[in-house]
Parts: C-alpha cells; structure tokens; sequence
C-alpha cells in the first residue's frame, strides 16, 4: 500500500509543481467547447440538443491529449524501470498512476462540467445527470487511455497513435454517457444508462491495470 | 541439485544467452556473484554488458540459461529477488522538479523502506548543500550522484550498476568507491558494467567479448 500511495503522491506533486499540463487539458476542453456556439450558430435549441455529445466530446478529446504524459516521461528518465523493480506488483503501481491522471484531468472536467453546460445551453435540469455521468465515465477514460499509452511507449510520433487506438475504445463511455442526459431531457430515467456506464468503468477497472502493465514489460523489454 | 547451488544467498546466471531483437548478444555466459563479491563486466561498445545488467535486473528475459537466488530459479519468485537489487541504469530516474530528498524518498518508498536513511545517503555522495533544490538545477554529475545515492537510502544485498562513473568526478568516484567497499564489507554484493579502469578488490572480471555469439550461429537462429 505504501508504494501505491508514494507513487500516487509523488504524480500529484508533479502535476500541481508543473501546473501547465492540467491547465493546458482544461483550457483545451474549454476551447473545444466553447467553439460550437461559434460554428453551430447559437440557436438555443440546436445547441441545448446537442450539448451533452459536445460536452462529452470535448471531454474525451481532452482525456486523449493528456494521456501522452502518463508513462512517457517515467519511460524517458529510466524510473519505469525502477517501477517494475519496486516493491508493489506493476499493476498497482499503474493503478497509482491512472488514479493520479485522473485525479488531474477526469476530476477536474468534470468539475468544471456545469459552467460549460450552461454555455452550450443545456437544460439545468440535466446538468447533474451530465456530472455524474463523467464522474462515473471520466475514471474509464484514465484506465483505457493507459493501455493505449503503454501500447505507444518508444513510438515516434505516439500522440496521433494513442488517440487511433484510444478514440474507438471511448465509444461505450460516449454512448452512456450521452445516453443517460438524453434520457433526462426526454423525461424518462437515466439510471440505465448511468450503470451500464458504471459497469463499464468497472470493466476497465478490472482488465487495463493488467494489460497496461503487459504493455510496459514489453516495453521494457 | 549439486550442492553448489543451494549456497544462500549466491546470485548465479547459468549459460545465459541474451537476444536483442535479431542479434544474439551472447551466450553460454555463467556468472557467480557470492557475499562480499563483485563483478566487474568490460568489453566493447555493443558486446552487452547493459543487456548482461538488465536480465541480471530480470527487466530482459534470457534467451536461455537461468539466474538462480540462492540456489532457486529467480523466476520462481521474481518478487522476492528483485527486493534484494538494486538497479542503477544510463538514466538516473530524477524529475526536475523534485528535490534531491524527495527523489530519494521517493524511490525508497517505492522499495517498501519504511525508514530509508536519506540524510546519510544525501552526505555520503556529497549532495547535502543542493538537498532541497529542484533536480532541475542539478548538473549531470549531482544527477548521477543522486541516482547512486538511492543504494544508500535504502539498503539492498545486490547492487547492478551500469556505468556508474559516468559524468562522476574525482571526488564522485570517491565517493563511490566508498559505498562500494562499506558495502561489500557487510556481505553485499555489486556487479558495475564499465570499461573505465575502477580500483576493485578482488573482483572477478567478465570479457564479455569472449562470449559472442558467432555470427553464423546468429543467422541459424533467424533462419
């Protein structure tokens, strides 16, 4: 457990020292938001129609652009392999790092949701349902982005590449998540969509720490 | 087996053999590390003395052969081998924007070191005035410190170092030379991949040119 909350710590402590990166993951999904009412026009019902998928989009989009940064610098300074030597198995120790990603990119967009909501004029009916649907979907996002990073570790241009294989892997995530305020808006229960959400963060949860740390053995190796 | 083996605490690579994508390295290497030895492994650019170090790490898997921790396959308990190591690679595994104590800290947590002895590890390589800078203002040479000082903070019986003295200065391979001897003296056990002359007692020395692969049997194997 030590090792777990050392590591989680120290990614923290990275984040909050060098505090562009999360700045610059939440100035990306505030543009990217706030570029519909611009492109759609701003009739407030197209917009309010479409504002949970612009929302989650964004999102995702902002999840991909983060990921680069999960193991890549640890791979580039040799404390990866320090990490595979450590004392706590390597999928816990990726479990650390995913934890800290999300807590620096999931957790704070979706805080910052509801501001963003109200720009692209979403019903405020349904912009606790958005909230929670990235609460629960964000974590997803932060677990399936690390297969992809690990997958990536020593490519040449591994930011385009991430977000190839990343992007198809999101699909669930955007279709529950999106789902679930549809539902709301519809009058009808979101709580359908809110655990099928669930369950696939729950899924992720369970197979990205082992294939992510496959990746970085096979990275290493 | 033979009694030999089932020595304790012996680090022992039995015919390893090491594959880097197509190229077989070398092989047919056997290799004995008991308490208070060390190993020193030389040749040329290229011959592998880094990849000898890393499966000796067991970050590389042999292409054949075996390493054996006191008598038993380390694959067997990977787990348990690797908290006796200590591996210290060409990358001295700092973030810029911890401090020295931190990095230190860091990494002994990581080990599982509920009381790692940073300060002292800090003063032995000299790095006590810069503890609380940012790495980033570190020169490659207090970077290489920092790295090396990680086998003080939190004790472990095997030391693989590769390249140690690079970007050292005098006073860094005193400093060393110090940890080395102190811990050799207490029973531990350090394999340094170099091809600088280091002042070793009594160390065993591997070539590892006299066990390349021949190129024919390279091409066997692709084939």
């Amino acid at each position: 457990m030590a090792p777990f909350l050392g590591l989680l710590r120290r990614d923290l402590r990275l984040s909050l020292r060098q505090g562009g990166e999360v700045g610059l993951v939440l100035g990306f999904f505030v543009l990217a938001v706030l570029l519909f009412p611009f492109g759609v026009g701003p009739e407030p019902e197209l917009l309010g129609h479409i504002a949970a998928g612009i929302v989650w989009v964004a999102a995702l989009l902002a999840a991909v652009l983060s990921l680069d940064r999960l193991f890549a610098a640890d791979h580039a300074d040799g404390g990866l392999d320090l990490i595979v030597l450590s004392a706590s198995p390597l999928e816990v120790a990726v479990l650390a790092k995913i934890a800290a990603h999300w807590l620096t990119t999931g957790l704070p967009l979706t805080l910052i949701s509801p501001v963003l909501a109200v720009f692209v004029d979403l019903d405020p009916q349904a912009i606790p349902v958005l909230m929670l649907g990235l609460l629960i979907g964000t974590p997803a996002l932060s677990l399936l982005g690390a297969i992809a990073a690990s997958l990536t570790l020593g490519a040449r241009r591994p930011g385009v590449l991430v977000a190839l294989l990343v992007l198809p892997l999101y699909l669930p995530v955007l279709i529950f998540g999106t789902g679930a305020v549809e539902a709301t808006l519809t009058g009808e229960a979101a709580h359908a969509h809110l655990l099928l959400l669930g369950a696939v963060t729950l899924a992720a949860l369970a197979l990205a720490p082992l294939a992510t740390a496959a990746a970085l053995r096979q990275a290493l190796d | 087996m033979e009694p030999a083996r089932s020595s304790e605490s012996e680090l022992v690579g039995e015919r390893l053999a090491c594959r880097r994508g197509e190229r077989l390295v070398f092989a047919e290497l056997d290799c004995r590390l008991a308490a208070g030895g060390a190993l020193v492994l030389t040749g040329s650019n290229g011959s592998g003395k880094s990849s000898l170090l890393r499966l000796l790490a067991t970050l590389l898997i042999p292409d054949s052969g075996e390493l054996l921790w006191g008598g038993v396959p380390v694959a067997q308990d990977a787990a348990h081998y690797r908290a006796q190591l200590h591996y210290v690679g060409h990358l001295d595994a700092t973030k810029p924007a911890l401090t020295p104590r931190e990095t230190l800290g860091f990494w002994a947590t990581m080990r599982g070191t509920a009381t790692p002895a940073i300060d002292a590890a800090l003063a032995d390589f000299g790095l006590g005035a810069v503890a609380d800078w940012p790495c980033r203002w570190l020169s490659a040479g207090q970077r290489r410190r920092l790295a090396l000082a990680r086998l003080v903070a939190a004790p472990a019986p095997v030391w693989l170092l590769d390249e140690p003295t690079a970007a050292l200065d005098r006073d860094g391979e005193a400093c060393l030379a110090a940890a080395i001897a102190e811990h050799r003296a207490a029973g531990g056990r350090v394999a340094i991949a170099t091809h600088q002359k280091l002042t070793l007692a009594d160390a065993d020395i591997i070539v590892l040119d006299d066990f390349a692969a021949p190129p024919e049997a390279a091409v066997a194997a692709l084939w």
